[in-house]
Parts: C-alpha cells; sequence; structure tokens
C-alpha cells in the first residue's frame, strides 16, 4: 500500500493575471504506516500538495497512484478516495455544523453511506479516538474551547477510518497545551491504529520530535527528503528557503565550533541533554 | 503616575442559561494589579483563558471593569468623559488579521483611524506615510489588503494605530495566526516603534520566546497575576511556568534541564549564544 | 464561476473617466439611463449610440473586456427578447403552432434587447472606472440631503464598503469550507432539488457562523479606532470638483438636452 506521485505540476488560476505554479514536478512516494513532517512557509505549496492526495484539486500533468491504481483513470471512484485519504483542513473547527458534536463527528461515516448505527459506532470510536471527554459529545461544538473544537473536528474525519490521514497545520492557534496534547494524540493515533499520517507545519521544532520523515517544500519543489536528522544537516539551504533548524541543532554546532565535542546530528532537546552530558563525562574522565 | 496603573481590577462575566437565568459569575480577571511606566516594553503572558485578552481589552475601553480601578495616561477607564481619549493615546491591535482591517486600499486603511477622530486632510496624509514607513509598508501602501501575507497585514494594522499617534500600543495575540517570518516581521515592528519612537508597548502572547525582549513580563493564570519581574526573574523558574501551561523556550528548558544534572549553569538563560557561553565555561 | 462576473469589477486605467469625480459619473449614468427611455427614432438612437461608444472610448477600457461581462446576462437578454418577439400583438409575419412572430414583435424584441444591452454596458462603465471607495464616497455626499430626512447616509455608505472588502475573504471562505466538507464524503452536485438543498446546510452554516464572527471583530477593531459613526469624521480623499468635472456636467447636460430635443422634434 502506498501513493505514489509521479512529475505533478500544478498551476494556479491559469490563464489570468495571477497565474502561478503551485507544484513544479513533484515525485514522491509515501509508503504504509509513515509519520511524515511536511515543512515549508506559506505559498511554498504544501497546501495545494496535500489537496492533490485526495483527489480534491486535479494536477495539470503527471500521474498519482494509490495502492497501485492511477486516480486519474475515468473509472476510479474519487469519492472513495476521499474517504480512504483524509484531510483535516487548517483550522478545522471552522467546518463543524450540526446541532451537536456527535452529530457533527456522524456526518463523514453518513455521507459513505453506512447505516445509522453503523455511523454512530464509527463515530464513538473516532471521539474516544481523540480523547474528547464523553461529557462534550452532546454539546454544541459551539460551546467548546478552541483545543476541544479542534479534537472533534478531526474526529470528523476519523470516523470516515481514512487509511492515511493529512492533517494541515493542526496545532495553528492552540496554545503551548493544546499543542502538545493534540501532537501526542496524532502520535498515539499513529501507533495504535497504524495509520500512514502526514503532518503539514511551518514549524521545524514541533516536528523534529514526532516524526520519523520529512519533506521540505519551497517554491512547488521538494528541497529535502529524508530523516530528521538528515535535513537538519543542510542549514543553509533550510534557511535560503526562509525556514531554521532547531534551536538545540545550531547550538549543537556552535559547541563543536567552540571545541566541544559533541554530536552535530540532534534534532530534540533530550538528544541535545545527552550529548552535552556525554561531552562532558568524557572531559571529565580524560 | 505610571502610564497605566490598575489595582485589583476584577472583570465577571455574567453566565446564563436558556431562560436567561443567572447560572454562575466567572471572572476572567481577579483582582489584577498592573503598573506600566511610559517607554516601557510590557509583556503579558498565559494560555488560552488565562485573562490576559481581557485584560487587553480593558486597556482600550472596550470592557470596562467590574470592581477595581484603572487609570491609563492618568485618566480614570471607569469615567466616560475619557473614553475616546483612551482609545486614542491606547491603540490596539487584534489577533485576526483580515477582521481588522477596513478599507479596500492600505492607505485608506491607514487613514481610517485618523479620519474618525477628525485630523484635517493635509495631516491625514502626512501621517498615513509616517506610519507606513515606520513599519515598513510604505511601498505597499496603494494594494489591496487581500493580496498581502498575515505579517504585512497585522504591520498595517499597526500602522492604522501609529497613524493616530498613541502613546501606547497593546498588541492582543498579533503572531497566534501566523507562521514564523510573519511572527518575527510583527515583532520586529513593534520592538522598532518601542526603541525608536519611544512607544509604550504591551504584548499579549502565549510564546515565550516573544517575551525575552520584553523590560517586563506578567504571567497571568486563571485572572489572576502570579508571576512578574524581567524576563530572567520569571523564566528562570521554569517549573512554576510549565504549571501555569506556558511554553518555556526549547533552549531555557535546556540549560534548566543540565543544571538538575548536575552542571553549574546560571538559572534563566534565554538565548542560544547564553547558553553556549556557559558550556564553554564549564567545559 | 462567482469570479467571472466583471459587471461592478474596476479596470484600473488612467484615463480621463478614471479621474472624474464619481459624483459627475453617477450624475452621467443616471442620464445615460434616462436617455435610453427617453430616446425616439434612429437619429435618437444615434444619439445615444453615440453617447455610449464616446464614453467606452474614453474609458480606455478594452472593448472586448467590456462584452464579457455581458455573458452572464445573456440569458436575461434572450428571455427579453424572445418574449417581446412572440407575446406582441399585431400582424403575423410568420407562425408556429401557437406561436406566431409579428412585425411589432420583432421591431419591440429588438428594441428591448439593445436597450437592455446599453444600459448594461452604460452603467458598468461607471463601475469599471471607479474604485468601490470612491464609488461609495461619491454616494455618500451625493445622496447627503438625505440626511435631513433621517436616511442614514454614512451609515449605508460604510456598509457597502465593507461588505465590497468582504466579498473576497467571504468567497475564499465558501471555498475552504466547501472542500472541507468534500473530504468529509459531503456532495454538492448530484440529486434533485431538495437534496441539494440541503446539501447546503454543511457549508452554510459555518459559512454564517464565520460571518457573524468576523462582524464582531471587525466591530471590536472599529470601535477601538475610535469609529463614532460619521459626525466629525474627515477624510484622507474628500472630494472636490476640478475643471474637469465642471467641463463634464455640461457636456452632460448638452447631450441629454440633444436627446430630449431629438424626441420633441420628431413628434
Amino acid at each position: 500500500m502506498s501513493i505514489i506521485l509521479d512529475k505533478v505540476d500544478y498551476v494556479y488560476s491559469k490563464g489570468t493575471a495571477y497565474e502561478k505554479k503551485a507544484l513544479n514536478q513533484i515525485s514522491l512516494k509515501i509508503e504504509d504506516g509513515e509519520l511524515i513532517g511536511v515543512i515549508g512557509h506559506t505559498g511554498s505549496g504544501k497546501s495545494t500538495l496535500i489537496q492533490h492526495l485526495n483527489g480534491l484539486l486535479r494536477a495539470d500533468s503527471g500521474g498519482i497512484y494509490y495502492n497501485g491504481r492511477d486516480i486519474y483513470e475515468e473509472d476510479y471512484d474519487r469519492k472513495e478516495l476521499r474517504s480512504k485519504v483524509g484531510l483535516v483542513f487548517q483550522y478545522p473547527e471552522h467546518q463543524l455544523f450540526e446541532t451537536t458534536v456527535f452529530a457533527d463527528v456522524c456526518f463523514g461515516p453518513k455521507n459513505l453511506g453506512l447505516s445509522r448505527k453503523e455511523s454512530e459506532l464509527r463515530a464513538f470510536g473516532a471521539l474516544r479516538g481523540v480523547g474528547l471527554p464523553e461529557e462534550y459529545w452532546y454539546r454544541s461544538p459551539f460551546e467548546l474551547s478552541g483545543g476541544q473544537k479542534r479534537r472533534a473536528a478531526i474526529a470528523g474525519v476519523l470516523a470516515m477510518k481514512p487509511e492515511v490521514l493529512i492533517l494541515d497545520e493542526p496545532t495553528a492557534g492552540l496554545d503551548p497545551l493544546g499543542r502538545d496534547e493534540i501532537l501526542h494524540q496524532i502520535v498515539s493515533m499513529h501507533q495504535e491504529l497504524n495509520m500512514t499520517i502526514l503532518l503539514v507545519s511551518h514549524s521545524m521544532e514541533d516536528v523534529a520530535e514526532y516524526v520519523n520523515r520529512i519533506l521540505v517544500m519551497n517554491q512547488g519543489s521538494i528541497l529535502l527528503d529524508g530523516a530528521p536528522r538528515e535535513v537538519f544537516r543542510y542549514r543553509r539551504e533550510l534557511e535560503e528557503a526562509g525556514l531554521s533548524v532547531p534551536q538545540v541543532t545550531e547550538l549543537m554546532q556552535e559547541l563543536r565550533d567552540r571545541g566541544i565535542p559533541v554530536s552535530p546530528e540532534v534534532t530534540t532537546r533530550k538528544e541535545a541533554k545527552e550529548a552535552i552530558l556525554q561531552a562532558f563525562s568524557r572531559n571529565r574522565q580524560g | 503616575m505610571n502610564f497605566i496603573e490598575a489595582r485589583k481590577l476584577v472583570h465577571e462575566y455574567i453566565r446564563r442559561d436558556e431562560e436567561g437565568n443567572v447560572e454562575g459569575i466567572l471572572a476572567a480577571l481577579d483582582g489584577v494589579d498592573l503598573d506600566v511606566k511610559a517607554g516601557e516594553f510590557v509583556a503579558v503572558l498565559g494560555h488560552n483563558g488565562s485573562g490576559k485578552s481581557t485584560l487587553a481589552k480593558h486597556l482600550n475601553v472596550l470592557l470596562k471593569a467590574s470592581e477595581g480601578t484603572l487609570w491609563v495616561d492618568g485618566k480614570d477607564t471607569l469615567d466616560d468623559k475619557y473614553q475616546w481619549d483612551i482609545r486614542k493615546n491606547a491603540g490596539m491591535v487584534f489577533q485576526n488579521p483580515d477582521n481588522q482591517i477596513i478599507a479596500g486600499m492600505v492607505e485608506e486603511d491607514v487613514a481610517f483611524g485618523p479620519e474618525n477622530i477628525g485630523v484635517p486632510t493635509d495631516e491625514i496624509w502626512s501621517r498615513v506615510e509616517k506610519s507606513l514607513k515606520s513599519v515598513g509598508m510604505l511601498e505597499y501602501r496603494e494594494h489591496s489588503p487581500n493580496k498581502l501575507s498575515g505579517g504585512q497585514k497585522q504591520r498595517v494594522a499597526i500602522a492604522g494605530v501609529m497613524a493616530m499617534e498613541p502613546k501606547c500600543i497593546v498588541l492582543d495575540e498579533p503572531t497566534a495566526m501566523l507562521d514564523p517570518k510573519g511572527r518575527r516581521e510583527v515583532l520586529e515592528a513593534a520592538g522598532t516603534l518601542n526603541r525608536e519612537k519611544g512607544i509604550t508597548v504591551i504584548l499579549i502572547t502565549h510564546y515565550m520566546e516573544e517575551a525575552v525582549q520584553a523590560d517586563k513580563v506578567y504571567v497571568m493564570d486563571h485572572g489572576k497575576v502570579v508571576m512578574q519581574g524581567t524576563p530572567r526573574e520569571v523564566f528562570s523558574q521554569v517549573d512554576r511556568l510549565k504549571s501555569y501551561r506556558l511554553d518555556v523556550p526549547q533552549i531555557t528548558l535546556l540549560a534548566h534541564e543540565l543544571r538538575k544534572e548536575g552542571l553549574k549553569i546560571p538559572e534563566g538563560i534565554l538565548t542560544r549564544q547564553e547558553l553556549a557561553e556557559a558550556l564553554c565555561q564549564l567545559y | 464561476m462567482l469570479r467571472d462576473i466583471t459587471i461592478g469589477q474596476y479596470y484600473p486605467s488612467d484615463s480621463v473617466l478614471h479621474k472624474l469625480d464619481p459624483r459627475v459619473k453617477l450624475m452621467g449614468t443616471l442620464v445615460y439611463v434616462l436617455s435610453l427611455f427617453f430616446f425616439r427614432g434612429a437619429a435618437g438612437f444615434a444619439a445615444v449610440t453615440l453617447g455610449l461608444a464616446g464614453m467606452i472610448h474614453l474609458s480606455k477600457v478594452p472593448f472586448r473586456y467590456m462584452v464579457k461581462g455581458l455573458k452572464s446576462i445573456a440569458v436575461i437578454l434572450v428571455l427579453t427578447g424572445m418574449f417581446n418577439l412572440f407575446l406582441t400583438p399585431g400582424e403575423p409575419l410568420a407562425s408556429f403552432g401557437i406561436f406566431k412572430i409579428t412585425e411589432e414583435g420583432l421591431k419591440s424584441a429588438a428594441f428591448m434587447v439593445v436597450r437592455l444591452t446599453y444600459l448594461i454596458l452604460g452603467s458598468s462603465v461607471l463601475t469599471l472606472t471607479t474604485t468601490p471607495n470612491r464609488l461609495t464616497d461619491g454616494l455618500e455626499k451625493a445622496l447627503r440631503p438625505l440626511n435631513r430626512i433621517g436616511v442614514p447616509v454614512h451609515e449605508i455608505s460604510m456598509i457597502m464598503s465593507i461588505a465590497l472588502r468582504f466579498i473576497p475573504i467571504l468567497v475564499e471562505e465558501t471555498d475552504k469550507i466547501m472542500k472541507a466538507q468534500l473530504a468529509r464524503g459531503a456532495d454538492f452536485e448530484s440529486g434533485n432539488l431538495i437534496k441539494k438543498a440541503k446539501a447546503m446546510v454543511p457549508l452554510l452554516v459555518p459559512l454564517f457562523v464565520s460571518a457573524f464572527r468576523r462582524a464582531n471583530d471587525l466591530a471590536l477593531a472599529m470601535e477601538a479606532r475610535c469609529y463614532n459613526g460619521g459626525a466629525g469624521r474627515t477624510k484622507m480623499k474628500p472630494l472636490k470638483y476640478e475643471k474637469r468635472d465642471g467641463a463634464a456636467y455640461l457636456l452632460l447636460a448638452v447631450y441629454f438636452a440633444g436627446v430630449i430635443a431629438l424626441r420633441a422634434w420628431l413628434r
């Protein structure tokens, strides 16, 4: 099971004064069960890219293959694709419309043509999955706090039981606690449900701790693709793309420059702590 | 007297059920004391729902206290006759860049405030030019706001406040909806106004890194001020900050953890350079 | 789809018409529309055509661009034409079953279609050459006398200019919500009318919620910037008549007198 993109091009507002090439020859393979961070500044093409993965936008040229089948084939069921590749947009709470949270989460499964009972079972599972306490399920979505609304909205996509889940800036506008809670929830969903997850973000630091592969987008192309420690080696390229490496990675570089032999391949705080302590204990012994 | 002085400020929201009966009273502000000197850069930190935005709205008299007193620029906010005077002198920038731009052209939006307070036409033009220049947006004066980035829109909003020539500017989570580049742009603009024009800046935020450049930091939780002091004093208490659901910068946290492991690093490290320096001296 | 409508969209250029005071252009449009109802005979038609051609030429807006705006109302034009063609009583020229075409019908159909086309082309010259803000400024000032009888002229024009600013934002938002619901399996296209109307609920509820939230935020932001209604406000770009505006008024008077005179003379 995989998603393959082959030389995908996409142009916005074709034929008008605002014409802009949003995707430029994107080739990419996403394997089953991966947890990928998609990074890029605003306008780098990352939002355009993810809308291609579930068929909401159609490439101007190139091909997209989901589980080996061309999604642009005439008889391909693109509506089903949208349920297999769940997409949670930025500020997803803006799409809530039902009178209760529970009814809202049922919307997706019902659209799939499932029975009422089956839809409710799905909603039940999804709300559990995002960790929203039961006391909020039968309230109006508009009474919930920002973080709770966001969970409810994510549950709305999760209830469709997608094989791939894509989240566009899932932490935007949340405070630190809300942000950590959502990110932890996503990681645990990845582990428990064995889902392929793509996490779109403009923050390196948020993503570095959680994902095992990073895609860096810049001007509609993929600039870098690899494990966090590999990607963060390209500090200059990242800076040119308007991004920065995590502060701890920079710190390690600075320490090495000043003669403390720590590993430069550090991307999280925990790794940094261990690297520094190691260097200091070796220093004392030697 | 300080430029802003709040004493035991209380703001209560009354919650009603569907029939309009009082269900309960919620204190968004619960006895807040605040002192800001003219020309200071003050950061107010707190998680969502800590009462920091409610406090911000009092400084501009968009809300009025239920109890206590608040004086801005020597004027009592509870006295209706000062309402416009205070609003003019304590301008406000909000979170959502789209929902505070009124006109369809950048320069016309900046002119909105001065027009409201009856500034003569010639002076409006010079003020618009000056304030757009001070936030680095002069070349966009004839653009439509819809075509600007989030950071640029927020700078236009700041220019709109500056054109009223206030003594103080209150920024209510101005960066919450921006990407890192936009955040930097807005913070730089605010810092420049404070340093070069002597404008008092009050920055409401939940990002601690943004408070590093402040002269003074207030931390709010449950409608109360729970910590105050210089950034260094406040940020050295990492465990307390975490208990108020705040995001301690990665570097400060790392320094704190290394201290716990026995390395003799000073408290309250704020930047990468400081930590590198401290580690090199120990090594 | 919404983006295809060119009526009412400003076309930037530096023509004389662009520079004219919006009050002159409002008055001009009014006079032009009146003249469309007053003219008579071939001479009158020639005068009106000349007037329209002159305006379009002066505006420096490409004619093709203006005609594109007509496309969106082609259906209305055709319908009006058909009604007049088939439903006007008189001497039949040809007939198909219950439908018959009369000479009078042919005339009045041609007349109506031309009149409507001229009306739309002429009034689009106004919006093509005037920014929405100048237009509302012009309206506010031109309608100021109505203030005395209690019409809130300033408020109306403020509402108009805010609406113009937020239309593109709300169009974009509609697009976003639509995509978000599509991603949850919503179907906006298939089914009968009732089903389609029902399918709009997940789109309209969030859109209204968002519009109200924006309105709330905006009201607060305006208040924070000392907005207190129209009283005591000054303007960054006040409307001031220039020499060319006087000349334009004169030209308008001559044009209108000409059309009226032709009508009287042809009687």
